[in-house]
């Protein structure tokens, strides 16, 4: 092998070199030709995934430039990741849905391309009508780096016939007569456990992990993972101290919720209740149980709202970027948003109305629209959200798992998410 | 090579045109060369593409902070091995892999070994036994392990059959110690079918007028097993205690499914922390770092083993 030793490391040194310089994020030259655009996104709904061809379809009519438009679906548990991982190996895509969790990563990293000048310029666009709550979190530095597509404010779904089994008044009646709170609904919950031996409480996606969840929770108690500024921990504040003795004392004590490694699913007739965005609306289609949606219950700190966001951005370093772009304000103008608004909630102040929303929305009525969906985004808060989200999650997650026993001590384990974490903040 | 073989010498003058004093360049030695190496070249490509380069490529990312969201890529030396001084989690986590490693060699080898012996006896139905033992082996990781953890579940099978006859089960997956003892019976009850058919064929190696000497001469079972059985199995204790190992530090889909390296991080193996520090940190090049660490303590313990079957295993002296 000698002679051949040094050629051989040579070559090892040159491919190196190559795929190190590609690993940093090179562009491609453009290509001649009509150019394909590819969105990664986390739905495989059928109905959306048609929604969104006949968009593209109408679009590539007047863009011959453009060739194929793909829309392609990522699962939704390891969506971030797998994006990333495509990031890294080259191969992003043109377009990309981005979950709240991750919209400080995405909009501070300088991947995403500014979008403001494309919308603004956009013939009929209507810039100024998206809502300056929608878009906030989409902002860096005055600039716009992804479209808010859907804002989607979290609801109690209610199986109204596990409760009426287990002479239990509805939801609705308790909101009529100002009863609805987190104390009655932990007791509406255990009674339909003990009455029926279904599941009472789930928090949709939670599952003693997915812990940002619980805002729809502690947010009764005006609780907070961290300050405004992301810099202090709130997990040890007074407010979250309270909110999660409640939680741990429903779970453990009172069963109003399922336990740690229990399944129950809602929309499979299994528990009286769950906490989730209103776009799983769809999932009760075929229900073979009568239901109702009503806001989240309210806290000692009075009424509130959750609302979890999705955004859509172009990465700055795709060959297509300005094509994409263009897409983008096409995908979303005043015209595409209202059909979008079937399945997300738009960032259109002038769409946010009961009317627009019930025309697209067939299974929710205009009242329910009205209490959870419009007054939901109009003082909504945005799911927890940080820079360097994923590593902080995770940190949370293995923190709060002590919590998750029938005896913890809440103070302390609390206290301890925030020993873990404080070094991680304003970072 | 120092010496060449006198074949080899005879072709050299043989080629040489006569008069002239210059060999041709084509010799037979030159066009034997050739031949092993294009003989060598689909797997040296193979090997240099996906092993080496991926190696390589590894320990240069180590040495850089790559952001891939940035689309930053820079140099920073050693900063990523500093790092693994400081990690706090580190040493939880290099533990968990101990534990998880440990736990799963002693168990998988032992009772694969004691599976082997039950099913080398000569009794009706060992063939079912075999491929009932076996059949794990050929079925999808994924897919065996979410049956599991259903079964694992607090309101699970398990707990359920532990129920009917009277006794309160914990909650598996969530339990510190009960966490990492499903994962290692998970996947012991997965692999054990396969260091068993190895031992198996150890066992119907050993020549029976061994045992039946040591019968003879007054040797009960137990001295039988560890003077004839053992020593004679020896080689494949070592080979499948090598595959154990190695195969036990790269546990991942395991973890990724039961678990997710809860509760803590009692399970959090150092795979599935490196997964979880370049995929979902986007640390790339801390978990190249990780990588590096992995790839130096497979080889280390690989070698100790290697090194070590002089001292044991029976036909290596």
């Amino acid at each position: 092998m000698k002679p051949f030793a040094k050629p051989a490391a040579a070559a090892l040194a040159a491919l190196l070199t190559l795929t190190a310089c590609g690993a940093g994020g090179e562009t491609a030259p453009a290509a001649q030709g009509p150019q394909p655009l590819r969105m990664t996104i986390w739905t495989s709904n059928e109905a959306h995934l048609k929604l969104f061809d006949e968009i593209a379809a109408e679009y590539r009519k007047t863009h011959p430039d453009v060739g194929e438009i793909t829309f392609d679906p990522l699962p939704f548990e390891s969506y971030t990741t797998t994006l990333t991982t495509q990031i890294a190996g080259g191969n992003a895509p043109d377009l990309a849905w981005i979950l709240e969790s991750s919209a400080p990563d995405f909009v501070s990293s300088g991947a995403l391309a500014p979008l403001d000048d494309t919308l603004r310029k956009a013939p009929g666009y209507e810039f100024d009508d998206l809502t300056p709550s929608a878009v906030k979190l989409w902002q860096a530095e005055g600039k716009l780096y992804a479209y808010p597509f859907s804002t989607s404010p979290f609801g109690v779904f209610v199986n109204t016939d596990l409760l009426k089994e287990a002479g239990r008044k509805t939801p609705a009646e308790m909101i009529d007569e100002g009863a609805w709170t987190w104390e009655n609904a932990a007791a509406e919950n255990a009674a339909v456990v003990a009455g029926t031996g279904k599941a009472g409480m789930v928090v949709r996606d939670f599952d003693y992990k997915g812990w940002d969840n619980l805002a729809t929770v502690w947010g009764g108690w005006g609780a907070q993972p961290w300050s405004e500024d992301g810099r202090t921990c709130g997990f040890d504040s007074p407010e979250m101290v309270e909110a999660m003795t409640f939680l741990h004392k429903s779970i453990f004590t009172d069963k109003a919720f399922p336990g740690p490694g229990t399944t129950a699913d809602f929309f499979a007739g299994d528990a009286a209740m769950t906490i989730t965005q209103i776009s799983r609306a769809s999932l009760l289609q075929d229900a073979t149980f009568g239901w109702d949606l009503v806001p989240l219950p309210a806290g000692p700190k009075g009424e509130y709202s959750v609302i979890g966001q999705a955004g859509l951005g172009v990465f700055k370093n795709s060959p297509n970027a300005a094509a994409a772009a263009d897409f983008l304000a096409f995908f979303t103008n005043p015209a595409n948003s209202a059909k979008l608004a079937a399945y997300f909630p738009p960032p259109r102040a002038s769409q946010l109305t009961a009317e627009t929303l019930a025309k697209s929305n067939p299974l929710l009525k205009p009242g329910q629209l009205q209490k959870v969906v419009i007054s939901g985004i109009e003082k909504g808060v945005v799911k927890p959200n940080h820079t360097g989200q994923a590593e902080l999650s995770q940190t949370v997650r293995a923190a709060l798992d002590p919590l998750w026993q029938p005896g913890a001590d809440v103070k302390a384990v609390l206290g301890g998410v925030c020993a873990k974490i404080a070094p991680m903040l304003g970072t | 090579m120092t010496t060449t073989h006198p074949k080899l010498q005879v072709p050299d003058r043989a080629g040489a045109r006569p008069g002239t004093g210059t060999p041709p360049f084509w010799t037979v030695r030159r066009r034997d060369n050739l031949v092993g190496y294009l003989l060598i070249t689909p797997q040296l490509v193979g090997s240099v593409l996906f092993v080496l380069l991926p190696l390589g490529l590894v320990v240069w990312y180590s040495l850089h902070e790559w952001n891939v969201l940035a689309g930053t890529f820079e140099f920073v030396g050693g900063e990523n091995y500093d790092r693994l001084v400081t990690d706090a989690n580190l040493r939880e986590v290099l533990g968990a892999t101990a534990l998880f490693s440990v736990g799963l060699v002693v168990l998988n080898l032992a009772l694969a070994l004691f599976l082997a012996i039950l099913l080398n006896q000569r009794l009706r139905g060992t063939a079912f036994f075999r491929t009932v033992f076996f059949s794990p082996v050929v079925v999808s990781l994924v897919a065996w392990t979410i049956v599991w953890q259903f079964l694992l579940q607090d309101d699970g099978g398990l707990n359920g059959l532990l129920a009917a006859a009277g006794v309160e089960g914990p909650n598996w997956l969530r339990g510190e110690g009960t966490a990492m003892l499903s994962v290692v019976v998970v996947q012991v009850l997965k692999n054990v079918g396969l260091n068993m058919v190895l031992f198996l064929a150890a066992l119907q190696g050993v020549p029976a007028q061994l045992y039946e000497a040591a019968e003879l001469d007054g040797a009960g079972v137990r001295t039988r097993f560890l003077r004839i059985t053992v020593p004679l199995i020896s080689p494949t204790i070592l080979l499948t205690s090598i595959i154990t190992v190695v195969g036990s530090l790269q546990v991942f889909a395991q973890i990724a499914v039961l678990t997710q390296g809860g509760p803590g991080v009692s399970t959090t193996v150092l795979v599935y922390y490196l997964y979880q520090q370049a995929f979902q940190f986007h640390h790339f090049g801390y978990g190249a770092t990780l990588s590096v660490l992995l790839f130096a303590i497979v080889a280390l313990l690989t070698l100790v083993q290697w090194r070590m079957r002089r001292r044991w295993v029976f036909n290596e002296t």
